[in-house]
């Protein structure tokens, strides 16, 4: 019932929307940041996080910090904000709470195939996983020869089986036909997630339709970068785009055919929200897109906070907070290796 | 000349110290830089210094004692380290403290490395021994059952084909398989048939995930066999014992056995080998359980080891965390000061009490003696532009009361602190609405047993709820005193009337008393000498008798009450200086409280000395709607009606009173001030400041805004006046709360404990008992003096400290090594 969420929207979303907005009032600030980019070295980092809600999770760790372990621990932060929200959550905030992992599942499954491909340890692999994107049976998907193993074996029992449909090919498994998994799966949740909002419908719906197109065309916009020079074909790289957001569908014939990347950018300028993120960049720079991406993300997601009750704010703390591990990883390694004057380079300020 | 007396008399009262709050000064320290810290921790031992952070805009790691703050917050996890590792192994951490030379900050962190040096090592040996041996008890385990397995799953069939061969048709070959078996000669067959089996052990809850990946990847072709451990295992990550189950899959052809294997660590199942030959089964067995009582034996000698060397830190645990605690505090401190031109001082500013001054000079130069510094700590008093914080001196008793005015707000600095007569009235009050003297002589007992065990209650840690009620022990000792009096009062004993001050002082008609709750009983002696008569109760009048003298009783506490108030607001006036107030605001308050209510109380007490039948409800509401009429019947006293009518008129005329002169006053003695200068307002207040420090405190806005401050007053009359007429009947709580206590425990003692006492019958006569037991203790004892708390509190809070309470102070936060607490860290 869009516009009378005031009237029931409390009864079960109202307390966690308070404990969400509570969390985001502990994500750092601007001057944290100008502090953080002003330490010498790691212990300084963890001094001053120490003033911040991740002061208890690096507390007890011992003095010659590495950067993985501040990482490690501040992922660890949001996995509890997480799990406490979805103990919290009833339906269909929980399914709604469920959804926003699926992507780190798809990384992970990604991630343990690729690696058992190169032929790693499993166990070092799933260090490196994402704990949001965990599942029982993780471990096993290195068993897997084929598509068809992989889903028969392992996925068919987790929430992503039903995106696998699109893939499930007989080949062997190669770099290349993983990123096409990749991409594939990320399509089928990301299509699946946007008709879950609209069924929720109200405000959510209309906020993370806003979202999660814009994280639709950003995918598409990295696929077709990602894809210029490669084997893939243009009807390939067609159906890897998902079927919604703004470059739907005209966009998406447009950027099929591109070839370099001022062609992908002469697409973009035509969609005025997307022009503001090319006005900074010179022609032929593609380094400096993911910034300015995640720069434009970040906007979209904090603006997300200014609406009650929806669900978005849920979405966007959780992206917020990534965004936020990220600088911080980011930040840290240019203090830990000496690196100052590049720490501007990719930290991405979120308020 | 009556005012000029007044003021005499008033300005001869001793000092109200405890009514005001410490006399505050703001100082410098200026400390040489070798003698800084030992200054600081004699300070922080003193506790009656709180600093002013002059470094606020420095992020924390670019103060000067940063690294020191680093070492001690390092150290501080090492002793966490070790206090989590005492916890674990389950030994006490403060069970006595060993007299022990002082240690040095450096000696002790170089101890701690060393300790937790040994103890990582220690750890990890451990550990690794622990890991062998569960593998080996866990290699013994999947044997035990493995090998039942082994046996069953080929003994099953063949006992099934037994009977088939007895019953349909002989085949030698299951007989021969049989035989075979018996004599222990299993490998052939399962060899022969190209079956080959996995055993290991998998965590219980593994199981199920475990059994259908096997399925799948096998595509069915396995047969999986389980059973319990039966032991439990430790786990090493967690170091939880966990219940695992011991599995045998069959299975055959190489590819599969990859793939089982692959899928068995995947889910970190441990594999064992089992041979297939009993004898060598035997063997083995024995070799892992000879090897396990080794280990056994190697790791109890490690843990005792270990032990030991853990009891030896549990024994200074307490006191290096002491000593780290305070250095964090004392770096933390030093990081407030700031560095002089010279660098070669530091210098702090911040508050202290006056009386406070001597000891702290005393400290300070303790300090400069004891460091053997050449130069001396300069201590000086400066002017501060900020309001001073605000510091009372408590003691265990008063320190709750206080704490219960601070809930509401901090009283602002100097102005007159309502816990003086809370600690009194509150308990009082409370008293008031929980009348009985049984359920006072409960809460008594409670109140004496928290007292009683003050000592060992205060070391250790309680929960919220005990806290709470332990840090109240003397407002529930004082409440519960006063409710026992009131309760004598009221005379109620778990609702039951008592003759404990004579007989009643009435008495039947006659010998059969048939008419005693109907038409009523005669009076024939003196009133009852104390309190309420016992007769009383169950009387026809009961209800209208207790509700008109409780109700009547509400109305002269709150006008009291708020009397105070009002009173206290004149003491605040008088001692901020600000004659405006009194003249304004306190004097028209009191006109228009008292001519009403005041008038009101007067009636009531009148009514009750001279047992006049006349109706107040009546003689109020005339008062307002015809004031000239005469009173008829309702008269009480000579010459009531015409001051009935300047009551009226005085009422009348203290609104505007109170409303208009103030503001207008206060514009005029701007204008006046700033007369002839339209921008001079930076000079006029600095000169404020120095002229009149006190006054351009109190109303320190500098632009001076009429519509604002007219609005202000205002509202601030509107509240007098409706507030006088709700508060007057916010007080009549006091009768409601008192009549829902006594009614809901005669409910409990007449419904619930006579009526089982009726039955002839122990059964019912417990369960009555003990219903009646449970309603007293958790409905009376713990809901009902909670509600009477809370209304107690509303009455104090709103009542009575907006007659005159501003608490928009803060609180005195002195640095005190006595305050840090282990949460700190």
């Amino acid at each position: 019932m869009y516009g009378f969420e005031a009237l029931t929207f409390n009864i079960h979303g109202g307390y966690l929307e308070a404990i969400v907005r509570g969390h985001r009032a502990g994500l750092l600030t601007t001057s944290d940041y100008n502090n953080l980019c002003q330490c010498e070295t790691l212990d300084d980092i963890k001094m001053h996080l120490s003033a911040t809600e991740y002061g208890p999770y690096l507390q007890n760790e011992p003095s010659p910090l590495h950067t993985t372990t501040i990482v490690e621990k501040c992922t660890l932060k949001l996995v509890d904000d997480y799990k406490h929200m979805l103990c919290q959550a009833t339906e269909p905030l929980s399914t709604f709470l469920e959804y926003i992992t699926y992507g780190h599942m798809i990384d992970n499954v990604v991630l343990i195939v690729t690696g058992t491909l190169h032929e790693r340890d499993v166990q070092e692999l799933l260090e490196k996983c994402h704990p949001l994107g965990m599942f029982d049976s993780i471990a096993t998907l290195a068993v897997a020869q084929n598509m068809r193993e992989l889903y028969r074996l392992v996925l068919v029992d987790t929430p992503l089986a039903p995106y696998f449909s699109e893939c499930i090919t007989s080949e062997d498994l190669d770099d290349m036909n993983i990123e096409i998994m990749r991409n594939t799966l990320y399509k089928a949740y990301l299509e699946d997630f946007y008709r879950f909002c609209q069924k929720l419908g109200g405000a959510t719906a209309e906020i993370m339709s806003d979202l999660l197109a814009f994280e639709a065309d950003r995918r598409a916009v990295n696929i077709t970068i990602n894809s210029i020079g490669t084997e893939l074909t243009r009807d390939d790289r067609r159906k890897l785009y998902s079927n919604f957001g703004l470059f739907y569908p005209y966009g998406h014939e447009e950027l099929a055919v591109c070839e370099d990347i001022d062609q992908v950018r002469a697409v973009m300028e035509k969609y005025p929200p997307y022009q503001s993120i090319f006005a900074k960049l010179s022609y032929g720079e593609s380094q400096m897109l993911d910034k300015a991406f995640y720069e434009e993300e970040v906007k979209r997601h904090c603006l997300a906070f200014e609406q009650q009750f929806h669900y978005a704010v849920f979405f966007a703390y959780m992206r917020l907070r990534e965004q936020e591990i990220r600088n911080l990883m980011w930040i840290s390694e240019c203090v830990a290796q000496n690196q100052k004057s590049r720490v501007h380079d990719s930290v991405v300020f979120i308020f | 000349m009556f005012p000029g007396k007044m003021d005499q008399f008033i300005d001869n009262l001793p000092p109200m110290d405890l009514m005001r709050s410490e006399k505050m000064t703001f100082v410098q320290l200026i400390i040489p830089a070798e003698s800084a810290h030992r200054a600081i921790s004699y300070l922080g031992e003193l506790g009656l210094l709180q600093f002013r952070d002059l470094n606020a805009e420095k992020s924390p790691f670019q103060r000067t004692f940063v690294n020191q703050v680093k070492r001690c917050a390092e150290m501080s996890r090492k002793l966490r380290f070790f206090k989590d590792q005492i916890n674990k192994a389950g030994l006490m951490s403060s069970s006595r403290t060993v007299l022990q030379p002082d240690i040095d900050l450096e000696d002790l962190e170089v101890h701690l490395a060393e300790h937790e040096h040994e103890l990582i090592e220690m750890n990890s040996n451990s550990d690794k021994l622990r890991q062998s041996y569960n593998e080996l008890l866990e290699f013994k385990i999947v044997l035990q059952k493995a090998c039942s397995f082994l046996i069953s799953s080929h003994g099953r069939p063949v006992s099934d084909e037994r009977e088939l061969q007895e019953n349909v048709y002989s085949n030698d070959d299951y007989i021969e398989t049989a035989s075979l078996l018996e004599q222990e000669m299993r490998p052939q067959p399962s060899n022969m048939s190209g079956l080959r089996f996995i055993s290991g052990i998998i965590c219980k809850f593994k199981v199920l995930r475990f059994e259908r990946m096997l399925f799948r990847a096998t595509r069915g072709n396995m047969l999986f066999n389980q059973a319990p451990a039966g032991e439990q295992i430790m786990d090493p990550i967690s170091s939880e014992m966990i219940e695992k189950t011991v599995f045998v899959v069959f299975f055959s052809g190489e590819q599969a056995r990859t793939k089982i294997l692959k899928i068995c660590e995947a889910f970190g199942a441990n594999c064992y080998p089992v041979p297939e030959d009993i004898s060598k089964q035997g063997q083995i067995t024995r070799e892992v359980t000879s090897r396990l009582t080794d280990l056994e034996a190697t790791l109890d000698a490690g843990i005792r080891h270990r032990n030991k060397a853990l009891a030896s830190i549990a024994d200074h645990l307490t006191k290096w965390m002491n000593l780290v605690r305070r250095e964090k505090a004392v770096y933390d401190t030093l990081n407030m000061l700031n560095f002089d031109v010279t660098k070669k001082c530091l210098v702090g500013e911040g508050w202290c009490p006056m009386i406070a001054k001597t000891q702290m000079q005393e400290a300070l130069q303790r300090a400069t003696f004891d460091s053997n510094s050449q130069v001396g700590i300069i201590f000086h008093q400066m002017d501060a532009v900020e309001s001073p914080p605000t510091y009372f001196r408590t003691n265990t008793f008063t320190n709750p009361y206080q704490e219960i005015v601070d809930a509401y707000g901090v009283a602002r600095y100097q102005e007159a602190n309502p816990a003086v007569y809370t600690t009194i009235i509150f308990p009082f009050l409370f008293a008031l609405m929980f009348g009985d003297w049984g359920h006072g002589i409960c809460l008594l007992l409670g109140a004496l047993v928290l007292i009683a065990r003050e000592n060992k209650l205060s070391t250790q840690k309680l929960g919220s709820f005990m806290e709470m009620l332990f840090g109240g022990r003397y407002v529930i000792l004082l409440m519960s005193l006063f409710s026992i009096y009131c309760g004598l009062i009221y005379n109620e004993f778990f609702s039951v009337p008592f003759h404990i001050f004579g007989a009643s002082a009435y008495q039947c008609r006659d010998s059969s008393c048939r008419d005693a709750y109907t038409i009523g009983l005669i009076k024939y002696r003196e009133p009852y000498p104390f309190g309420v008569d016992p007769s009383w109760r169950g009387s026809r009048s009961e209800l209208s008798f207790l509700n008109s003298m409780k109700m009547k009783m509400s109305i002269l506490f709150g006008v009291a009450h708020m009397n105070l108030g009002i009173i206290l607001s004149y003491f605040n006036a008088r001692f901020f200086g600000s004659s405006l107030d009194i003249r304004y605001q306190f004097v028209p308050q009191m006109i228009f409280l008292n001519s009403l209510f005041g008038y009101l109380s007067l009636l009531i007490i009148v009514k009750w000395c001279t047992g006049s039948q006349a109706d107040l409800y009546h003689v109020m509401i005339y008062m307002f709607l015809s004031p000239t009429d005469s009173l008829g019947e309702n008269q009480l006293f000579w010459g009531q009606r015409p001051l009935q009518i300047v009551l009226l008129l005085l009422a009348v005329v203290a609104v505007p009173w109170m409303l208009f002169p103030k503001p207008f006053i206060l514009k005029k003695l701007h204008t006046e001030r700033f007369q002839g200068r339209n921008y001079g307002i930076l000079n006029t207040s600095e000169m404020d400041l120095e002229a009149e420090p006190d006054s351009a405190r109190q109303h320190h806005h500098e632009e001076f805004n009429f519509s604002e401050v007219f609005v202000h007053q205002m509202i601030h009359s509107i509240e007098f006046v409706l507030g006088s007429v709700s508060n007057t009947a916010s007080y009549l709580r006091l009768w409601a709360l008192s009549l829902a206590h006594s009614e809901l425990s005669t409910v409990f003692y007449e419904k619930v404990l006579l009526l089982a006492w009726g039955y002839d019958n122990l059964v019912i006569r417990l369960v009555g008992l003990t219903v009646f037991a449970f309603a007293t203790a958790f409905i009376l004892l713990m809901m009902e003096s909670l509600s009477a708390f809370l209304h107690a509190l509303r009455l104090h809070w709103v009542e009575f400290q907006n007659k005159f309470y501003f608490g928009d102070g803060y609180k005195f936060k002195p640095f005190s090594f006595a305050s840090l607490t282990e949460d700190d860290d």
